[in-house]
């Protein structure tokens, strides 16, 4: 017993060491794998607080570019809105006889905190559990598809950024049913990747990608990129695409959350589905 | 003593507090983000307890990896920083530092380069190789280090140049 104290006294450095490098190897290892919550993001108060400030002083030096983006969205809305019979007059009261039901609910906010150099990027923004955001819901901008929320603290969530090596999006080609998955293979921040589309799909070079709207969290024919290449091999009986983001990931401000309205009733039909 | 124990949270904060809100947005050649914020490791007093010192270079690596949503990997490469550094700081001033206390930012010596770039290179190896974790992007791994050990030096003595109590 003496002889077992002795030692841990004589070597309590090495062994502190020791303890807290398994701790950081452990908290590593868990980043870097796929199926997991993190425990630790910056979607907390303290780190959300200090982004939000920075980012207040951030936003500044592009706000006139984000206002260009903003605008031009809201021309082609009201343009689309004005055409179309859905509203009675211009502020937007919904013609009551036509009775839509809404499928998803979309919030605004803004992302404090971007990130796009690393593999594993996440995005950080305003607005968390009191806001009603949850974990999964879609994040996109006027652009297009920019990620996934991912953890969500009181005020504050973190979003899997489509650049980011862990992230997997039902994708297809604008008007047609070729379906795919988004993956990104961590090397340019401007392309991401389609695969698993299969050759028998007719794909030519400028080709709209969109989401697939088989996942319950983007509904589809949002814009993800264009086709910029195409690559065949003979070993398999899929293309793999390279595509060219419509979004700018280095520079994104203005998003918004979509909330799938039936979100509980398709999980809950799911889960018992599965039980029986 | 309290002041050692002052300067040493000041410093802990003050590089925390610069490499979030500044350091972070640097990013030369789309490659090099400067990580001055090991300085804390770097200048620790050199003959204080070690045991202290583990904790709280893995209580700065740990702060930066919440706010970077990266983990545990900053934490891991400052924990490794602290454990060697004294062997860094007797390969660059030979076995005298253990005789004599030296004031290890006294003058820019050939010594302090040394020791400084030494240091450095090995936090930001095991930085990149833990934050990419994956050894088909061992050229970006390099290319990363090695970017990133140049900008990082350069902030480290221009850091020092400002910490250096005035003499006049």
């Amino acid at each position: 017993m003496q002889q077992i104290l002795f030692f841990l006294s004589k070597n309590s450095t090495k062994l502190l060491f020791l303890v807290l490098l398994a701790v950081s190897l452990t908290l590593t290892i868990q980043t870097h794998s796929y199926h997991r919550s993190k425990a630790f993001t910056s979607a907390n108060a303290v780190s959300g607080s200090i982004y939000e400030k920075t980012h207040a002083v951030e936003e500044y030096l592009n706000l006139k570019y984000q206002n260009d983006i903003l605008a031009e969205e809201n021309a082609k809305l009201k343009q689309i809105l004005y055409n179309s019979q859905i509203i009675l007059d211009s502020s937007f009261h919904v013609r009551p006889d036509l009775r839509i039901v809404d499928d998803y609910k979309t919030y605004s906010t803004k992302i404090i905190n971007n990130s796009y150099l690393k593999k594993e990027n996440y995005l950080t923004l305003r607005g968390g559990s009191l806001q009603g955001f949850k974990k999964d819901m879609g994040v996109i901008n006027a652009k297009g598809v920019v990620g996934i929320v991912e953890n969500v603290s009181k005020n504050y969530a973190t979003v899997q950024s489509i650049l980011n090596t862990k992230t997997k999006i039902g994708a297809k080609v604008r008007n047609t049913d070729h379906f795919g998955t988004i993956i990104w293979d961590g090397k340019n921040a401007g392309y991401v990747q389609l695969i698993d589309v299969p050759k028998l799909a007719q794909l030519h070079k400028g080709d709209s990608i969109v989401t697939g709207g088989i996942s319950t969290i983007f509904p589809e024919n949002i814009p993800i990129g264009i086709v910029d290449k195409v690559y065949t091999s003979k070993a398999s009986n899929f293309y793999t695409i390279s595509v060219r983001l419509f979004n700018d990931m280095t520079n994104i401000n203005h998003v918004y959350i979509l909330e799938n309205v039936h979100l509980e009733e398709i999980q809950q039909l799911e889960e018992e589905t599965i039980h029986e | 003593m309290n002041n050692t124990v002052f300067i040493n949270s000041a410093r802990f904060i003050l590089f925390a507090f610069l490499q979030i809100v500044l350091f972070n947005h640097i990013h030369l050649f789309g490659y090099a983000t400067p990580l001055p914020y090991i300085l804390f490791i770097i200048l620790y007093p050199l003959h204080s307890n070690k045991k202290i010192m583990l904790i709280f270079s893995f209580l700065l690596g740990w702060i930066l990896d919440i706010f970077h949503n990266s983990g545990g990997v900053h934490a891991t490469a400052c924990l490794f920083l602290a454990y060697f550094r004294n062997s860094f700081l007797k390969i660059s001033y030979g076995v005298s530092y253990e005789y004599h206390i030296i004031k290890i930012t006294e003058k820019i010596s050939k010594e302090l380069i040394t020791y400084i770039i030494l240091s450095v290179v090995f936090h930001h190896t095991i930085f990149y190789i833990l934050e990419i974790f994956n050894f088909d992007f061992i050229l970006e791994i390099l290319l990363k280090t090695v970017t990133s050990t140049l900008i990082t030096t350069i902030f480290c003595f221009i850091l020092i140049a400002f910490l250096k109590p005035n003499r006049s």
